[in-house]
């Protein structure tokens, strides 16, 4: 193992470089000064100037999600860390893999409260999968290298590693290790050959089966994705998945029910309580998908695949629990079927099928359209239309707008789709959709917004103009958060407490404004030559798409309420009865 | 099961008490992680004792007594064993046959007979003296946990002081390593 001499702020460029990283996403302050130097002096790396360190910590999620590479962010320390607190959690709850820097005051202030001084390492515990402070040089090289490795393998996560100044300016052997970087961090990556034995018994006995993915085959990488479609086609099964893994199988297949869950399709969800087997693909049983508990797929037996041990059994028991890797697994699967040559219940299938179809008439997405007003499902409808033959990422915020586009945006491929499941974070968008157009210069990256959450992270706007990333916002305004006026709407006797926009800025002049530029619409008839005119615009483009104001996103499972009794738009006058006492105490 | 926000019905499933044995890479921090995990997941922690046992390697051993119901228990593995300097976590209720024992030391003031009755219990109880004034005593107990609860209420009524306790060291019985 070669050593070279030089600063700890070099070492962690050079180890960055070491790593592959093209692009780091960050804001400079007294505490990583020394750093900011240290990526003057050199060409390799092209840092990126967000706005806000929320914003740095987004644009690496988007960055990595469309790319399959680990994020990186380099912050200061105090609120440049805080700041950074909000896109760590994000990262931890979808399971992105991120590297974030910050800077920490010198060793011997610690713990003096000294100016920009946090306790980083203590703030960022419950929202890393790990981090670091460190305190010795001889340490340094180490820690950004496993820092690396943990954030990027098992399940993927965001590491935080805090530097203090002194430790940048001390010099020191930096070295790459190359073997055991770790002790003991061994995520296991293949599935219990009896296991799968298992699952396979219970697969071949299915009547009734449902594959239900989510965003571990897309993280496990494009080989997770090309054997679960292989999977999917050896055996038939219907295919749902979850918000996190749309993508992962195409959505234009016969094979593809939609996404399941609380905004999920008719067909999807009863599948998923109908079923009599269910297998479980990366995904963790969120409760977005399950709604009540006790009567979830209440006559399925389950197979649950998962790299993190404790998703397995947390939320829901599965008969067969098989800790590995989705691609791994898949495999080990996908052999074994072929081994068996299984006699499935063929005339069980086909009735299965004819069920699943019934369901499907119930085209669970249709909506009223309108002549006068844009709907918000036309308008992802149109978006989708006009953009679907080409090289398409789209990034959302959170709120009604996002399950529209999860529901009427459909994806053919993995990574294309990026959206804020687990944490629900307002203002992901905008900066993840600089990090993807970062990563990908030459493709259409849309970030499907509301009024309300893009306001969240709008100071992002300069950095796209900046560096002339031609991100296209696409608000649907309908002056409202959407999502909170809904629930109000539901259940809270329509009493709209706090959930009106007032006082919006005119998006046409703040995108001018900005540098960038502004397009409005409101009516239908004028939308697809709007949306083409985005599209054609070689610049950030702010489109404010004016929508109907009292759409609710439908179908929906209620609070407190089973898969089996899900309403749909039609019904949806009575919902202030449906949900009980006990439901509207729910998220 | 708990972890849903829709799991709205309190289940009566049997609680029950655990003690776990943890390694742990002996760095900075590590023992937040640990308990931080306890209070952040809302887990009990009935009983902690940590110390470095192999000083050369660095590897700590923590020691939890915690209570839950099956699945929780089974949880708080999964998530420990999920934090990165975790080398393994081991459940010795689960292989049975393990030996705990705690430390205590306890301090009683009295005097006449009840300073008679005090050294008389504590003999019954293997208590060792290790302070004496003329008007106290501090005495040290080792031996399982119900042992020292016992002890600390016959001295209540002699003149109960102060009491400082260890918490569990437990240990399996039989010649293989953890």
């Amino acid at each position: 193992m070669s050593t070279q001499q030089m600063t700890g702020a070099e070492m962690v460029v050079q180890a960055l470089i070491d790593q592959g990283v093209e692009h780091l996403f960050g804001y400079p302050g007294g505490a990583v000064l020394p750093i900011y130097d240290a990526l003057f002096q050199q060409e390799k790396i092209k840092h990126i100037l967000v706005r806000h360190e929320q914003g740095a910590v987004h644009a690496a999620e988007g960055y990595a999600r469309s790319t399959g590479k680990v994020g990186c962010v380099l912050v200061t320390s105090g609120p440049g860390a805080t700041n950074a607190v909000t896109g760590l959690t994000d990262a931890l709850m979808d399971s992105i893999p991120v590297v974030c820097i910050t800077g920490q005051v010198p060793t011997h202030l610690i713990g003096s409260d000294a100016f920009q001084e946090a306790d980083t390492i203590g703030i960022t515990r419950h929202c890393t999968k790990h981090n670091y402070l460190v305190k010795r040089i001889e340490d340094l090289p180490r820690i950004l290298h496993e820092a690396f490795l943990i954030a990027s393998t098992g399940r993927p996560g965001p590491v935080v590693i805090d530097i203090p100044k002194d430790i940048q300016f001390k010099a020191g052997n930096y070295f790459k290790p190359t073997e055991n970087i770790h002790k003991t961090y061994r995520p296991r990556i293949e599935g219990d050959q009896d296991k799968v034995r298992q699952a396979l018994a219970l697969l071949v006995s299915a009547k009734k089966p449902v594959i239900y993915s989510g965003g571990g085959v897309i993280n496990s990488g494009p080989r997770a994705t090309a054997l679960l479609r292989e999977f999917a086609k050896l055996t038939g099964f219907p295919v749902t998945s979850t918000l996190m893994g749309l993508g992962a199988f195409p959505a234009a297949d016969p094979q593809w029910l939609g996404m399941l869950g609380m905004h999920g399709t008719y067909e999807a969800n009863w599948a998923m309580h109908d079923c009599d087997v269910m297998i479980n693909i990366g995904a963790r049983f969120d409760d977005r998908i399950t709604g009540r508990i006790d009567a979830f797929a209440p006559n399925s037996r389950k197979i649950h695949i998962d790299i993190d041990p404790s998703s397995i059994n947390k939320n829901v028991k599965a008969e067969v629990g098989i800790v590995g890797d989705c691609a791994h697994v898949l495999d080990q699967l996908l052999t074994g079927w072929r081994e068996m040559k299984p006699q499935v219940d063929k005339a069980a299938h086909k009735a299965w099928w004819g069920e699943i179809e019934g369901w499907r008439q119930r085209k669970s997405l249709a909506f009223r359209n309108s002549n006068e007003l844009i709907k918000p499902q036309y308008a992802i409808q149109r978006l989708y239309e006009l953009t679907k033959d080409r090289d398409v990422y789209i990034t959302t915020e959170v709120g009604q707008h996002q399950m529209w586009a999860a529901q009427h945006f459909h994806f053919q491929e993995p990574n294309r789709w990026m959206t804020s499941g687990g944490l629900g974070t307002m203002g992901y968008g905008l900066p993840a959709a600089i990090g993807a157009q970062l990563a990908h210069p030459k493709s259409l990256v849309i970030d499907i917004a509301g009024e309300a959450s893009i306001l969240m992270n709008m100071q992002e706007m300069s950095t796209a103009v900046q560096y002339r990333l031609p991100v296209k916002i696409f608000i649907l305004n309908n002056e409202y958060m959407g999502m909170v006026r809904q629930w109000q709407e539901l259940l809270h006797g329509g009493r709209y407490s706090e959930s009106y926009s007032a006082a919006l800025p005119d998006f046409v002049k703040l995108a001018e404004a900005y540098g960038g530029v502004g397009i409005r619409c409101s009516k239908p008839g004028d939308l697809d030559a709007a949306i083409k005119e985005m599209i054609d615009t070689p610049r950030p483009v702010i489109f404010d798409c004016v929508v109907d104001k009292t759409e609710n996103c439908f179908p929906m499972i209620p609070s407190g309420k089973a898969h089996n009794e899900m309403i749909l738009g039609d019904a949806a006058e009575d919902i202030g009865n449906i949900i009980d006492a006990r439901g509207k105490q729910l998220v | 099961m708990t972890g849903s926000a829709y799991f709205m019905a309190a289940t009566a499933t049997a609680q029950e008490t655990h003690t776990l044995v943890i390694e742990v890479d002996n760095e900075p921090g590590v023992l937040a992680r640990v308990v931080g995990l306890f209070s952040g997941r809302g887990y009990n922690i009935e009983s902690l004792t940590v110390s470095e046992t192999q000083h050369a390697e660095h590897v700590s051993r923590i020691t939890v007594v915690t209570t839950g119901t099956r699945n929780i228990i089974d949880q708080i593995k999964a998530q420990l064993e999920r934090l990165v300097p975790v080398h393994k976590v081991v459940d010795l209720t689960e292989t049975g046959r393990a030996l705990e024992r705690e430390l205590m030391l306890i301090k009683v003031r009295g005097k006449g007979d009840e300073r008679v009755e005090a050294l008389r219990l504590a003999d019954a109880f293997r208590a060792r003296v290790v302070d004496a004034t003329i008007e106290s005593f501090v005495f040290e107990l080792t031996g399982k946990g119900e042992k020292l609860d016992q002890f600390i209420e016959l001295m209540r009524p002699i003149g109960l002081v102060e009491v400082s306790r260890t918490g569990i060291a437990a240990i399996a019985r039989g010649p293989d390593v953890l």
